[in-house]
């Protein structure tokens, strides 16, 4: 028989401010400023960022702080943060062609115009612990070059020029309502490119790994090359119809991967490459490849591939699973009072229990 | 370094980029008299891209910005769209876009927005340099004759 109980306030507010004890932790150690967070663990800001779907650096840190490091938390805190902010307009699409560039790299092209830009990257390190680091601070320099101004255009326009690539088709006009936004209106299947595209960059980037990743070893394989990853800052430029002009009132730092895909081609269309697509905010190009890989795994459908039931090609099993706060809310919950189902469940079993016995006896 | 003044539009966005730091270091002693229009309120601005760079336009995320929009006593109207969730900083942006338009345009071109531009050059310089120094040279190892 379930009672109704109330309480558990004060143990609550206990518990809470035990976390905030514990955040804090042993006191002699300095508190965090959020400027070292900011500065000194940028990339777990650029997720939080990212997955909170809300580019703002110091309040990803303060988020990470609250959070005590956990990324998860951290973009729960700042998922509720952003929907208090009134949406003022909307930004024209950023060109990733005038990015500033700080890395750049094509896996399929050498020689490619405006060269290979390794920038600040963990690639060739041999990961080995630097206990230098433990030892207190060090300010290291970065070399310098002559910077050339040359353009670096999109590797992949170069294939698109001679027509082995499928073109990218933007509509003539695009006014404010006519791209859709999950944040307003919930998502619906079959969902278009540009939703699941939104969908996938707030998207938990260990999910979309293990997806991408599930592509490669042959569920739903489309043999992907990394045709282009650039990281850099580019300018956000919105109109402002109260003085009638754009002005770049933004800047931001973004990474974007274009992958290039094998396409056998069909009756109607010839052989070409395919590409997927992956754009995220901040520096986090694991995610960026991983949004590409699975963005054209889930164009399979409308290049009438083969859907061989693989999990990364099946936009309803992606795009509602993407979402960590989603996941990890309905996830969670399970952790809170559920004594009333809990209790019908014992009734259930004390009773098939019951019967078992007395049919049991019976038949004795 | 400014050879050419800058339209109200670039630097309404040179203004909205910069740091606040570089706002309050360059700000003038005795700010004037103003009434708000719009007083500083946070929110966001969604942010697009488009898929495979060129396609068709999808919502990428948001970035918080702070509006604010002043009027002086001569009359004439600033406005702010900056980056970030400073009330001061969008204060300090709506009354420079304000006084730039007056008199005293020419002085603050000089005096404000020339630093900043040269600061946002700096930052854009300083990442363009250390880039070029992580460009590849490939070299190709020619193959001996003998």
């Amino acid at each position: 028989m379930y009672v109704a109980v109330k309480g558990g306030e004060r143990a609550i507010g206990n518990a809470h401010d035990w976390l905030a004890e514990a955040r804090r932790g042993d006191p002699s150690v300095p508190d965090l400023a959020l400027a070292q967070i900011r500065e000194q663990l940028a990339l777990a800001v650029d997720r939080v960022m990212a997955e909170g779907s809300l580019y703002d650096p110091d309040l990803a840190a303060l988020a990470l702080k609250q959070a005590r490091g956990d990324t998860i938390e951290a973009v729960f805190l700042i998922r509720a943060f952003r929907t208090t902010l009134p949406r003022f307009g909307t930004s024209h699409p950023v060109d990733t062609g005038q990015m500033q560039i700080i890395r750049r790299i094509s896996a399929t092209y050498k020689d490619a115009p405006g060269g290979q830009i390794l920038g600040p990257t963990f690639d060739y390190t041999h990961r080995l612990l630097d206990f230098g680091l433990a030892d207190g601070d060090t300010v290291p320099q970065a070399p310098e070059a002559p910077a050339s101004h040359s353009a670096v255009p999109h590797i992949l326009s170069h294939l698109g020029a001679e027509g082995l690539m499928q073109p990218e088709h933007a509509p003539e006009a695009c006014g404010a309502d006519d791209v859709p936004d999950l944040t307003r209106t919930p998502l619906e299947f079959p969902a278009a490119r540009p939703l699941r595209l939104q969908a996938l960059t707030r998207g938990d980037e260990g999910f979309l790994l293990s997806l991408a990743y599930s592509t490669q070893r042959g569920y739903g394989r489309n043999h992907a090359f990394v045709g282009e990853l650039r990281i850099g800052h580019v300018r956000v430029a919105a109109h402002l119809p109260e003085l009638g002009f754009d002005v770049e009132f933004a800047e931001i730092q973004v990474t974007e991967c274009e992958s290039v895909n094998q396409f056998q081609g069909s009756k109607t269309q010839p052989a070409q490459f395919t590409r997927g697509y992956g754009l995220v905010f901040g520096q986090s190009e694991r995610k960026a490849i991983s949004m590409a890989l699975v963005d054209r795994a889930l164009r399979a459908q409308e290049l009438g591939e083969d859907m061989s039931d693989a999990p990364a090609q099946d936009a309803e099993f992606v795009l509602s699973h993407c979402d960590n706060i989603q996941s990890s809310g309905f996830l969670e919950h399970i952790k809170l009072p559920h004594y009333v189902d809990f209790q019908a469940e014992l009734e259930l079993i004390r009773k098939l229990r019951r019967e078992a016995c007395a049919m049991q006896e019976a038949a004795e | 370094m400014t050879a050419e003044p800058l339209a109200r539009r670039d630097w309404m966005g040179l203004i909205a980029r910069a740091p606040l730091s570089q706002l309050d270091a360059f700000w003038p002693d005795d700010p004037p008299a103003f009434t708000w229009l719009r007083a500083p309120e946070t929110g966001a601005m969604m942010v697009r891209g488009r898929a495979g760079a060129v396609g068709a336009p999808f919502n990428l995320g948001e970035v918080s910005v702070t509006r604010a929009s002043v009027r002086l006593e001569c009359g004439t109207v600033g406005h702010a769209l900056v980056q970030g969730r400073s009330p001061r900083k969008a204060e300090r942006a709506a009354l420079l876009d304000a006084l730039l338009q007056t008199a005293a345009g020419a002085a603050l071109q000089k005096r404000v927005l020339s630093p900043l531009q040269q600061g946002e050059q700096d930052r854009a310089e300083g990442r363009a340099r250390r880039a070029a120094a992580t460009k590849v040279d490939f070299f190709t190892l020619v193959r001996g004759d003998a």
